[in-house]
């Protein structure tokens, strides 16, 4: 794919929404803020991550905020670019590219907004290879690149650049001003040279969300199994197959912690799962034996469809099967681990890897 | 004496009640204009079992009539959406999504103006009053003769829906205003999308309700109108001509509800085996369990609340091969394609008549028929029907099932990990039934900050306000009960941000 087309949207969207882990939010107001934008503007020419020049400037581009505001006060196409333009203003650099920072649900699509609204091509990487709650789980984190300087701009015209110490103050910040803005806050942050980003970022994901999307569809077409066509594009594995029994959410400083129960099913009849998630899936239990954790991957998919269950959207009674695939290996290094493993979510275990199949 | 009524696409089903005894039913075509099917109706029942019209209380109705304008794209009045977002949503403009030809169909102009509210009750921007009024001044120009107006946030507060309506009533007096806020929850293009559909059906909805009255009160009945609405519950003409909208879904209500009134079962699965499929709905406390996911209707996304019903390609119509039954269904042909009426189709109804479950057509047409191929086509029909219900099911908690439709022959006995299949008597009128059953009710959806020790208070809040407008509704105080709670923490926002929803339902107060 070397350019982003309206008619890849709706195949990025679903495959994004898988990627999302449950998080990332409903990617349907980004498809429909995509296609207004390409409408406007043309196609988005995607740049592979290897072809990306040393000197290039790449800001990435986010929303951040509630997914749940997002979609009753619609962002606006100008938000996006304007956090973007601000950035590259207070570097001082003249911007080339813009990157995704999570391949997880609507923020895979935001970034094909800004760069249709502003005329940039965009890098066919993200800074996950899935979506994470915080700011500061990024790998450019690992290589040391920092969050800030960066930008957050609204809906009104309100723009901001923080500098912080570090990146956690940058998550701090951001938060407080996402929140003051009305919780639907566009940010640009950990700019990077096209060196950097070669190193830092995950390849392929805009490429890897059409073709997860792809995959859904076709076998949908043709009456094969949807969610072993995702398995399979995503070298993971089958963890659980079962019915939703009970959905537990509480919220902690504005994040929605909770516990989904599954019954198993078919071969797993007997058997229960317990999903443990924060925004998204962090821990799937059997049987009370973790088999997979953070930093790697854990989607529930509806079972006939193939289509990802967000954590907001489970409910009672819904059949769902849970997947597992790995995670960017450089998650699973120990200063990966330290920044999205299970202990700093609060799970006192080892992280349960799930090795490629 | 109550009268219900259910209005189909094919077939207009009407019963006489006395509490919950049916005293007549009766089966006729829908019309054209609604009404005549319905005075038909009315006289059939008259002629079945004589009443005093003195006598019937309440005539409740139940219409897929103003769905199907819909679809149809069919007297949609001319339609402006006003959205009060400005700086926020230009991107996204009213009717975005929308298929072109019912943009077409309602005229559809939309209007952008600053206002809306933030998620915690905040101003996005004032009310621009000016905008505002040359939007109408523009809208009178254009001929638009029904309003929606949606404001961001207008679910947590609806005061500039409230004022936009006064300014625009002011400027273009005839036009009828519908408000957001008052038909769908959090989701500003879905609610949108729902209030534009209403405000295109209203001229329809004035039209249809002053028909169904005239045919009520022509049949010489004086007793209060109501109209049922997606949940289940009822609204007077008034409110029904407000929101036609809220009847979108009753079919599909009005039968499981009928169901469970018959069974006497409040919490059940409701299997409907009509000609192409067999339709599967849950009742909790005597309604349906709604949907969870969005809705689209005639290709437009919206979040009405819908019942939650699960279909699969069985009914009496459908083709066997072998042992598989179904999706294809010879449909209206049954009558000249199935072999019991002498055609050359082996249809689930030849299979019912062979295995001697029904008497229809010539049972002698059958009576070759291989007993292993009936014995596995019944097979088959049992397995999947059992497992659509075992799909529909949320605990673990025995489930009774209750059959009704034409096709419910189909079923057995037992259902495998269901148990005991209940067929009640006059389950072809499950749906008129249904529409007869008065209960009023009363809904809270709203996001709440709730401070720290204050939850108990914020939910008590809530079900008080939910029942106060069941009682404001027409709900005998006495009997208002909550149906429904619903607790969602959203993330990403401060101070323990909920959304509640709570559903109370009472009986309606008949008069004297």
């Amino acid at each position: 794919m070397r350019e982003i087309t309206t008619g890849h949207l709706t195949d990025i969207a679903r495959g994004a929404a898988i990627l999302g882990t449950g998080g990332g939010g409903d990617p349907y107001i980004g498809r429909l803020l995509a296609s207004a934008a390409l409408r406007e503007h043309g196609p988005v020419p995607l740049v592979p991550l290897d072809e990306v020049g040393d000197d290039a400037v790449v800001l990435p581009v986010a929303m951040m905020g509630a997914p749940t505001v997002m979609v009753e006060k619609l962002p606006s196409a100008e938000q996006v670019g304007l956090a973007a333009r601000t950035l590259a203003g207070y570097l001082g650099k003249e911007l080339t590219h813009i990157a995704c920072a999570e391949a997880g649900g609507v923020n895979s699509l935001i970034p094909v907004v800004a760069a249709a609204q502003l005329g940039l091509p965009l890098v066919d990487g993200d800074g996950m290879g899935r979506a994470f709650p915080e700011l500061q789980m990024v790998l450019p984190t690992l290589y040391g690149i920092r969050a800030t300087p960066m930008s957050i701009a609204d809906e009104k015209g309100n723009r901001g650049v923080l500098d912080t110490v570090d990146n956690h103050w940058a998550e701090r910040l951001a938060r407080s001003a996402t929140i003051d803005m009305g919780c639907s806050a566009m940010i640009s942050n950990y700019a990077m040279s096209g060196a950097q980003a070669r190193e830092s970022l995950v390849a392929g994901t805009l490429t890897l969300c059409a073709e997860l999307g792809a995959a859904v569809r076709e076998a949908r077409a043709a009456h094969t199994d949807p969610v072993a066509a995702v398995v399979a594009r995503l070298r993971g594995r089958v963890l659980f197959a079962g019915k939703v029994v009970d959905v537990a959410r509480r919220t902690v400083s504005g994040f929605a912690r909770g516990e989904a129960r599954l019954s198993g099913m078919d071969a797993d009849a007997g058997a229960e799962m317990v999903l443990k998630f924060q925004n998204e899936h962090l821990v799937a239990e059997r049987d009370g034996i973790p088999q997979a954790s953070v930093p790697d991957l854990i989607c529930c998919l509806d079972r006939e469809s193939g289509e990802a269950v967000t954590t907001e959207g489970l409910r009672y009674g819904q059949r769902v099967t849970v997947i597992a695939a790995p995670a960017d290996p450089r998650w699973h290094t120990p200063e990966g681990i330290e920044l999205a493993g299970p202990r700093y979510f609060g799970y006192d275990i080892d992280p349960v890897g799930v090795a490629a199949a | 004496m109550r009268i219900g009524i259910d209005v189909g696409g094919t077939n207009t089903d009407a019963v006489l009640l006395d509490g919950r005894q049916v005293l007549a039913s009766i089966k006729t075509s829908t019309t054209a204009d609604v009404t005549s099917g319905i005075v038909a109706a009315i006289d059939g029942l008259q002629r079945q079992c004589a009443f005093d019209p003195a006598d019937v209380r309440a005539v409740m109705i139940g219409t897929t009539h103003f769905i199907n304008a819909l679809v149809e794209a069919h007297r949609l009045a001319p339609t402006a959406a006003v959205r009060l977002s400005l700086p926020a949503g230009a991107s996204l403009p009213p009717m975005v999504d929308w298929p072109q030809r019912l943009v077409d169909a309602v005229s559809g102009r939309s209007y952008l103006v600053h206002g809306g509210h933030e998620f915690d009750g905040r101003h996005i921007a004032e009310l621009d009053e000016a905008e505002l009024r040359k939007a109408a001044e523009d809208m009178g120009a254009h001929g638009v003769r029904s309003v929606a107006i949606t404001s961001v946030f207008s679910p947590v507060n609806a005061e500039f829906e409230a004022r936009a309506a006064e300014i625009i009533a002011a400027q273009l007096p005839d036009v009828a205003i519908s408000l957001s806020h008052e038909i769908g929850r959090i989701g500003l293009l879905e609610r949108e999308n729902a209030t534009v559909i209403n405000a295109a059906l209203r001229e329809l909805a004035a039209h249809i309700v002053d028909g169904l009255a005239a045919s009520v009160s022509g049949a010489g009945i004086t007793a209060p109108l109501y109209l049922s609405q997606n949940d289940g519950t009822l609204m007077d003409v008034d409110f029904a001509r407000r929101y036609p909208v809220a009847t979108f879904a009753s079919g599909p209500t009005n039968s499981m509800r009928g169901a469970a009134v018959l069974s006497g079962l409040d919490t059940c699965a409701v299997v409907d085996v009509g000609g192409t499929t067999s339709d599967v709905g849950v009742l909790q406390q005597g309604f349906p369990r709604e949907a969870t996911t969005d809705v689209s209707v005639a290709g437009i996304r919206t979040n009405f609340r819908m019942p939650d019903v699960l279909s699969i390609g069985i009914g009496g119509g459908s083709r066997v091969r072998g042992s598989a039954v179904g999706p294809d269904s010879v449909g209206y042909e049954l009558t000249s394609k199935a072999l019991v009426f002498g055609g050359d189709t082996l249809t689930a109804t030849d299979i019912a008549v062979a295995a001697g479950r029904a008497e229809i057509g010539d049972p002698g047409l059958v009576a070759h028929l291989d007993r292993e191929v009936v014995r596995g086509a019944l097979g088959r029909i049992a397995a999947d029907v059992a497992d659509v219900v075992e799909r529909m099911r949320t605990s673990a908690e025995p489930l009774p099932v209750v059959a009704v439709g034409g096709g419910s022959v189909l079923l057995p006995d037992e259902l495998a990990g269901a148990g005991a299949v209940h067929r009640p008597d006059n389950h072809a009128v499950a749906n008129a039934i249904g529409a007869a059953i008065a209960q009023i009710g009363g809904e809270v959806d709203r996001v709440y900050a709730i401070e720290p020790g204050r939850r108990e208070a914020v939910v008590d809040e809530a079900k008080q306000e939910a029942v106060d407008r069941a009682i404001a509704a027409g709900a005998s105080p006495a009997s208002v009960g909550i149906v429904d709670f619903d607790e969602v923490p959203i993330p990403y926002l401060p101070g323990n941000a909920t959304r509640i929803r709570v559903k109370a339902v009472g009986d309606l107060q008949l008069g004297a």
